[in-house]
């Protein structure tokens, strides 16, 4: 199955042929011609401004009355005692998709020992409905207890969209929540709405950052994606009003295979990438691992995290836990700072999400400078002392 | 002990860009590498392998070209390989290519292990490992860091989180995704070099799979691409000059102004 030409709007222009990332386009005589190294991807049908290229449409698969589902779902995640923030953030845009679409926003919330105050802040973060699900098999996380009551509660009251956090619960066991319905999932959504037939619009990027991609389910239910972290708004309405539901699971839902044996907290707070509000970031740049020590200064001056590049972790500077980027951490702070790092695109996938980035780089033609919202070109062994220095001093 | 590691041949987005005029992908000299997440997975295999004796056998789903992935992958010591492909698997989401997966493994039989990377890197969603272990209904454990045999029928892996490492112990057979900390990937040798050369690498499509062409690629997939677009560049670059000093002040301004906690 390939991407299909419409012969009479095809111009033969040729920029189809440009953007195809597997040379499966060439210019024909009268139309280009698509070859069987077609993946479906989808960047040509955009770049045509004629709109003589679209893709086939996906099955409608083993497929669900979606008129049988209402409603938007978000996936509390309960983590040592509190909710996360991503869940605070999805209610957040899951409130505006429910109000679009007119329907109810439930949240779901598993644990074991749950506050009441825990739920009933979720109706002020913006949920109806919660449901809350207490059980001792549900105290510490795993992929089968997790996704299997969630599985039953969705099967049971059939929501049409649920959302989730792409954070290392969300990502490991949502994907079994969406198997074990046959629905389709969509991993780390940057950008979400809703179309007027009531499809959820899942922006993410796609090719390691470089394109977005807008991703629809059109037959599968409910329609399923994770979001990352640090994304969204959350909203805070103290006055709201909503309902807390215990739900009682049936015993045999809780058999789990898995047993976890120990859970064992970071260590090295510095090491928290994901959660820091503020990170500064090193690379091969800094020439020798002693040099992280003026990141590690700054970083804690301003209570930030310490992060580095592939090359600094390679040079053993530092310890993995530390990476940004495509193999390392993904992280979306409030302010990065890219220190002595020249940016290659595998490091930009994990940060380009940052709301402010900027970039230290003597090399005014560093690729870091890109994506940097703010770059200094500068000597970094001048200016960051100079950069602590004045930090400091505003503080006196 | 039978492991199957599953890979995916993938663009090398390191040396994707974006033409800053035009604002499209740049294809020259993109070629396709195995992702490199899948290399860890192969090396976790192979430990296991070494330490006390275990059948590898590596499988794709893609092109035809996929094979030489195949290839150097047998060349690092992976015992046989298998390629799945058919024009019916285009255009598969991560539903599509599961279900495609776990018949693979349901037709090579006697499977005690499978081993992915966490991710693949061009998709980076994370989701065909955890579907296959659900369409095969075994238990599975995502990004896994280290992997003990606790005794024939028991495993104990480690696992980075969020929040830090949790220990699991799980009875196979099981899933496992595989993160950096697995371990270096060890190089082809030559005796293996030789060895994948001459492998005779078995293809399978639908026929093979006794899977129907509905089931499989777009036809069978859930999730559907409507729209790609570049994304929108920033249009608030600053760039600040001068000597350090006033490019000091000048940044500290720029974040002071930004709200930035801490200054």
């Amino acid at each position: 199955m390939k991407a299909v030409v419409d012969i009479k709007k095809c111009t033969i222009c040729g920029v189809c042929e440009e953007v195809c990332p597997f040379t499966a386009i060439t210019v024909g005589e009268t139309a280009v011609e698509i070859s069987d190294e077609c993946t479906l991807c989808g960047m040509c049908v955009d770049t045509c401004e004629f709109g003589a290229i679209s893709l086939p449409e996906v099955g409608t698969g083993p497929g669900a009355d979606s008129g049988a589902y209402s409603g938007v779902w978000v996936f509390a995640e309960w983590r040592g005692g509190e909710v996360h923030k991503v869940s605070h953030e999805l209610l957040g845009a899951a409130r505006q998709l429910a109000d679009k679409r007119g329907v109810e926003l439930s949240a779901v919330l598993m644990g074991h020992q749950l506050d009441e105050a825990v739920a009933t802040d979720l109706i002020v973060h913006g949920a109806d409905t919660v449901y809350v699900v207490d059980h001792p098999q549900l105290d510490r996380f795993t992929n089968e207890a997790y996704a299997d009551v969630l599985v039953d509660l969705i099967r049971k009251k059939r929501p049409e969209i649920l959302l989730a956090g792409a954070t290392s619960i969300g990502r490991s066991f949502i994907p079994r929540v969406a198997a074990s319905l046959k629905t389709g999932l969509t991993a780390d959504c940057t950008e979400l709405d809703i179309s007027e037939e009531g499809l959820l619009l899942q922006t993410r990027p796609a090719f390691g950052g470089n394109v977005m991609a807008t991703i629809v389910c059109p037959h599968g239910r409910p329609q399923m994606a994770t979001v990352r972290p640090k994304v969204m708004k959350p909203i805070k309405l103290p006055e709201r009003q909503g309902r807390v539901e215990a739900v009682a699971i049936r015993e045999g839902i809780f058999s789990n295979r898995v047993e976890v044996l120990e859970v064992i907290p970071e260590q090295d707070q510095t090491a928290k990438l994901t959660e820091a509000d503020i990170i500064i970031s090193g690379g091969r740049g800094l020439g020798k691992p002693e040099n992280f020590a003026i990141l590690e200064e700054l970083a804690q001056l301003m209570k930030g995290a310490v992060g580095a590049s592939r090359g600094a972790v390679e040079e053993g500077w530092i310890t993995p836990s530390h990476q940004v980027g495509q193999t390392g951490r993904t992280v979306a702070p409030t302010l990065y700072m890219a220190v002595g790092l020249s940016g290659a695109i595998q490091h930009v996938v994990g940060m380009q999400g940052s709301k402010i980035i900027v970039a230290v780089n003597k090399d005014p033609h560093a690729p870091i400078f890109d994506v940097a919202t703010c770059g200094v070109v500068a000597d970094l062994f001048e200016f960051m002392p100079a950069l602590i220095r004045k930090i400091k001093q505003e503080r006196e | 002990m039978h492991i199957v590691v599953c890979i995916k041949q993938v663009p090398d987005t390191k040396n994707v860009r974006i033409d800053p005029n035009t604002h499209t992908l740049v294809r020259q000299g993109v070629e396709s590498i195995i992702n490199p997440f899948d290399l860890f997975a192969v090396e976790g295999a192979l430990k296991i392998k070494d330490e006390s004796g275990a059948k590898v056998t590596v499988m794709t789903m893609g092109p035809p070209q996929a094979e030489e992935a195949l290839r150097e992958v047998l060349s690092r010591g992976v015992d046989e390989a298998v390629l799945l492909s058919d024009r019916a698997f285009a255009g598969s989401d991560t539903w599509a290519t599961s279900v495609t997966l776990s018949a693979a493994v349901r037709k090579l039989g006697d499977v005690d292990l499978i081993f992915c990377g966490k991710q693949a890197v061009d998709g980076d969603t994370a989701q065909v490992g955890p579907e296959v272990a659900t369409l095969l209904d075994i238990p599975y454990a995502t990004f896994v860091k280290k992997i003990e045999k606790l005794d024939d029928q028991y495993l104990k892996v480690t696992r980075q989180t969020d929040d830090g490492v949790e220990v699991w112990k799980l009875p196979t057979p099981a899933l496992i995704t595989v993160i950096k900390e697995m371990g270096e990937p060890r190089l082809p040798s030559l005796r293996h070099k030789m060895r994948a050369k001459k492998s005779q690498i078995p293809v399978w499509g639908i026929g093979e799979l006794g899977l129907d062409a509905n089931d499989v690629g777009l036809c069978g997939s859930f999730t559907q691409v409507v729209r790609v677009f570049s994304p929108p560049r920033r249009s608030d670059q600053l760039l600040i000059t001068g000597t350090v000093e006033e490019q000091v002040e000048q940044l500290f301004s720029y974040l002071k102004e930004a709200k930035v906690p801490g200054v």
